[in-house]
């Protein structure tokens, strides 16, 4: 072969590899995206059924409780317009309080509750997670829309 | 009185670093010795004024100064004096101050070891060093400032958050900090060489182990994080692909391709602007993980549009920085050309997939890092990218890379035979596939994916010892021992590196294959067993810490009903925060933890508990120790340790065509001749 054609194969067969690899990281990419929804949203039934994503609001008051002794919990997630119940097994993170904000992510079953394989620890107790703050913040807007309505 | 002073002495390091910044770049361009002579000097006094302007914060902070705004909201007087010291950096403020302290170490370092180096060249790498700092010290002036007071004085502090109350958080930042300032080193030799058009071996040979030394402080720095993680967090877990791990992890992906490529340059002549290039990439992805840990852009992009001084001014100081370099590069990069040519069985080609692989690596990593950042900046709603996509990409980009490892270090330089690497190697990829099939019968059971890691690490493993054993062979008369002690030191710190990835590939494999976790609600006498331990709970005790009240667990670990270590896992309320943290008990060993951790507490004094059994977890830190071992053997090797700088260009390229021709005998590779020696 001469230089030249060398030269143009060694390019086009690492622009071919680039492009494969490129196609396979936005395949696995794509299908390991992880969607928010709020607890209005869930209540709409704007959420997948059957597929993983987080939720995301306040610990409602009172609303934590213990399935027997077993390390079972349940508990309501609310953005203060609607609560949806979360069921989780293991244990819950330090900053896990009643009133604070908190993240799950897990899959809602046909009966319209939360089963989370995570509840995220976040590392600073006055710090909101970002997901839960944009939560109460939609729906304190969605009820402000409904007043003027 | 003495933060206004460090204030002080931050603005006056400030007015040196400009002067840094600009004349001595300007007298190498223009030939004026008195400009050029400038650098040195001005480098040293600026470290002076730093290092006393973080001697004044740390005093206030050891001294309980409440007056001080960030000593009020990261200290308490509670805080034992080491954590008071540690919290000087524990604040976003503090650690800035860090950063520019050891970007003037380095400078001073770079300023004190380069005598070897023409002078020009070094005015130029000092210059932009200068550069880099003024940035980082107007930021700090301008929108961090350490010192700002708080009138009146607060009675108390905040405390420092429990979290970083612990001595891998004392370590990590520091580390951390020195690999990422350290690529700005590698980065001011790139560019220095753009600038001068100047770019040979001896260049890479100059900016190797700078480079090289960065890199070893970011593997120590990551791991220390990775370990800190596994403890401290309670989860057990040592990698989450965070946004804030991510961020210094591309740095280092991009920094192994640098050192992979650098090697090339040095010894071959080759891919130089390719190198450069790199150079750039490693350190503008250590500004982006700066701006992306530093800006709150992590934490919420609503806070940072709302606050938005801090993180404008890094995003156009990283958009300035990439942006000059980016365009100097487009513009000089022809000048610097290439360099030499080789075959596609080769090693320089091996190692150019390697740094493919690599920066594709990085890439991706970018991409699910800031996707969802952009995501949401734009609007568009809310999303996350979680540890299966990491995963997922991962493997396949790395297995090829860790097959080349093998592979790379036995080819020839220029052009390799295929069949005769084959027959080589085909033993050792015997062994490894065997010892691989059958090694995970011995633990609970067969598992591909376990074979698949095992093999990937026993095929270093094995390559690395005919490797070994074949340079012996070529390597003159003598026993065993002067034929050994006749290697270069960078030889085996190469070896050391690779033997790092084998066993932290064996340490992630088997982690991954074979661990057991148990939440279990445990009652006073009860007892859990995993993989053939016992965990028996004896109950609770309250003990008191200096600035928190703990609960106490007492457990017994049992293996065939004989007590064999007792562990004390705690639950910490801190007095000034009211933060509760989770303090996991270990029993570290070479083939396995024990990890137990306390969750919350049930009625009848009943407790949930969360127990592990991790095998071979402490072979992935041991891996990263060997990778930064096998980094500091290579920085040391005494080819970098003896100037050049008496010896005149003959005598140089003389050094170069014998010392390559030693290399020739040694690894049995056809003559080398450098291109400047051709020149000549």
């Amino acid at each position: 072969m001469k230089p030249r054609h060398k030269k143009i194969a060694i390019i086009a067969s690492s622009v071919t590899a680039l492009t494969i690899a490129a196609i396979l990281v936005l395949n696995v990419f794509q299908s390991n995206l992880v969607f928010f929804f709020s607890p209005s949203q869930i209540a709409a039934n704007e959420a997948p059924i059957g597929k993983s994503f987080r939720i995301g609001g306040i610990v409602e008051e009172g609303s934590l409780t213990r399935q027997g002794s077993s390390t079972t919990v349940s508990f309501a997630v609310t953005d203060t317009a609607e609560a949806i119940q979360v069921v989780y097994t293991g244990i819950l993170p330090d900053l896990f309080k009643e009133g604070k904000g908190v993240v799950a992510q897990g899959k809602i079953a046909d009966d319209g509750i939360f089963y989370a394989d995570e509840v995220l620890a976040k590392h600073d107790e006055n710090y909101m997670p970002p997901e839960a703050a944009s939560a109460l913040e939609q729906a304190a807007k969605a009820q402000k829309t409904s007043l003027t309505q | 009185m003495i933060p206004e002073l460090g204030n002080f002495a931050l603005i006056l390091a400030m007015l040196l670093a400009l002067i840094q910044g600009t004349l001595p770049i300007i007298g190498a361009a223009r030939g004026i010795p008195s400009w050029i002579a400038l650098a040195r000097p001005a480098v040293q006094g600026q470290f002076v004024f730093i290092a006393i302007s973080f001697g004044c914060l740390a005093y206030s902070f050891v001294s309980n100064d409440f007056s001080v705004h960030n000593v009020a909201s990261h200290s308490n007087s509670e805080l034992p004096l080491h954590f008071r010291f540690a919290a000087t950096w524990g604040s976003h403020e503090g650690s800035l101050l860090l950063w520019v302290l050891l970007l003037a170490g380095w400078s001073v370092a770079v300023s004190v070891f380069s005598r070897q180096l023409p002078d020009d060249m070094v005015a130029r790498v000092l210059g932009v060093l200068g550069l880099v700092s003024v940035g980082f010290l107007l930021f700090l002036l301008f929108t961090s400032n350490p010192f700002d007071r708080l009138l009146p004085a607060a009675l108390d502090g905040n405390d420092l958050n429990p979290l970083l109350q612990d001595p891998g958080m004392v370590l990590h930042p520091p580390m951390l900090y020195m690999g990422y300032v350290g690529f700005s080193v590698a980065f001011a030799f790139a560019i220095a060489a753009l600038l001068s058009g100047q770019l040979d071996a001896a260049w890479a040979r100059w900016s190797r182990p700078w480079t090289t030394a960065a890199w070893v402080f970011l593997t120590t720095g990551i791991m220390i994080g990775s370990w800190w993680a596994y403890y401290e967090l309670g989860w057990g877990g040592w990698w989450f692909w965070d946004a804030v791990e991510n961020a210094s992890f591309m740095p280092w992906l991009v920094g192994t391709a640098l050192i992979h490529s650098l090697a090339v340059t040095e010894k071959r002549g080759s891919f130089k602007s390719w190198t450069v290039l790199l150079a750039i990439v490693a350190f503008s992805l250590s500004l982006l993980g700066t701006f992306l840990v530093r800006s709150g852009v992590l934490t919420s992009v609503h806070a940072f549009a709302t606050d938005p001084a801090r993180g404008i001014f890094i995003l156009v100081y990283l958009v300035a920085i990439v942006g000059f370099s980016l365009i100097l590069f487009a513009w000089r990069a022809p000048k610097v050309g290439l360099g030499g040519n080789f075959q596609l069985i080769s090693r320089e080609s091996m190692l150019l997939v390697n740094n493919v692989l690599l920066l594709v690596a990085a890439g991706s990593v970018m991409l699910g890092t800031l996707y969802p950042l952009l995501v949401d900046a734009l609007g568009l709603g809310k999303i996350s990218v979680g540890p299966p996509y990491f995963e997922a990409v991962f493997v396949p980009l790395m297995a090829p890379a860790i097959f080349l490892i093998g592979l790379g270090p036995i080819a020839r330089w220029k052009q390799a035979s295929l069949p005769s690497m084959v027959i080589r190697l085909r033993w050792a990829f015997g062994v490894s596939l065997i010892s691989a099939l059958i090694m995970p019968f011995f633990m609970s059971e067969w598992k591909p994916l376990v074979s698949f890691g095992l093999l990937l690490a026993f095929w270093i493993i094995a390559s690395i010892f005919v490797n070994i054993k074949h340079r012996l062979q070529n390597s003159g008369e003598g026993g065993l021992l002067t034929k050994l002690s006749r290697q270069s030191r960078s030889y085996y710190g190469m070896h050391c590196a690779h033997l790092g990835i084998a066993v932290f590939v064996i340490g992630v494999t088997l982690v991954n294959g074979y661990e057991t976790e148990k939440d279990v609600r445990m009652e006073i006498g009860n007892t859990v067993s995993i993989s053939g331990y016992t965990f028996r709970f004896n109950g609770i005790s309250n003990i008191p810490g200096p600035n928190y009240k703990a609960v106490q667990g007492d457990i017994d670990v049992l293996k065939d009903d004989k007590l064999i270590q007792k562990l004390y896992p705690e639950k910490r309320t801190y007095n000034a925060s009211g933060m509760v943290m989770t303090e996991a008990a270990i029993d570290a060993g070479l083939f396995r933890d024990l990890y137990i951790a306390l969750g919350e507490p049930l009625d009848n004094n009943a407790w949930v508990v969360r127990v592990y059994h991790k095998p071979f977890v402490d072979w992935i830190w041991l891996g990263c120790i060997l990778m930064a071992l096998g980094g500091i053997l290579a920085v040391t090797d005494r080819r970098y340790r003896y100037g050049i700088r008496k010896k005149d260009k003959t005598e140089i390229t003389s050094e170069i065509l014998t010392k390559s021709n030693t290399d020739i005998k040694s690894r049995d590779i056809e003559p080398v001749i450098l291109p400047e020696v051709r020149k000549v």
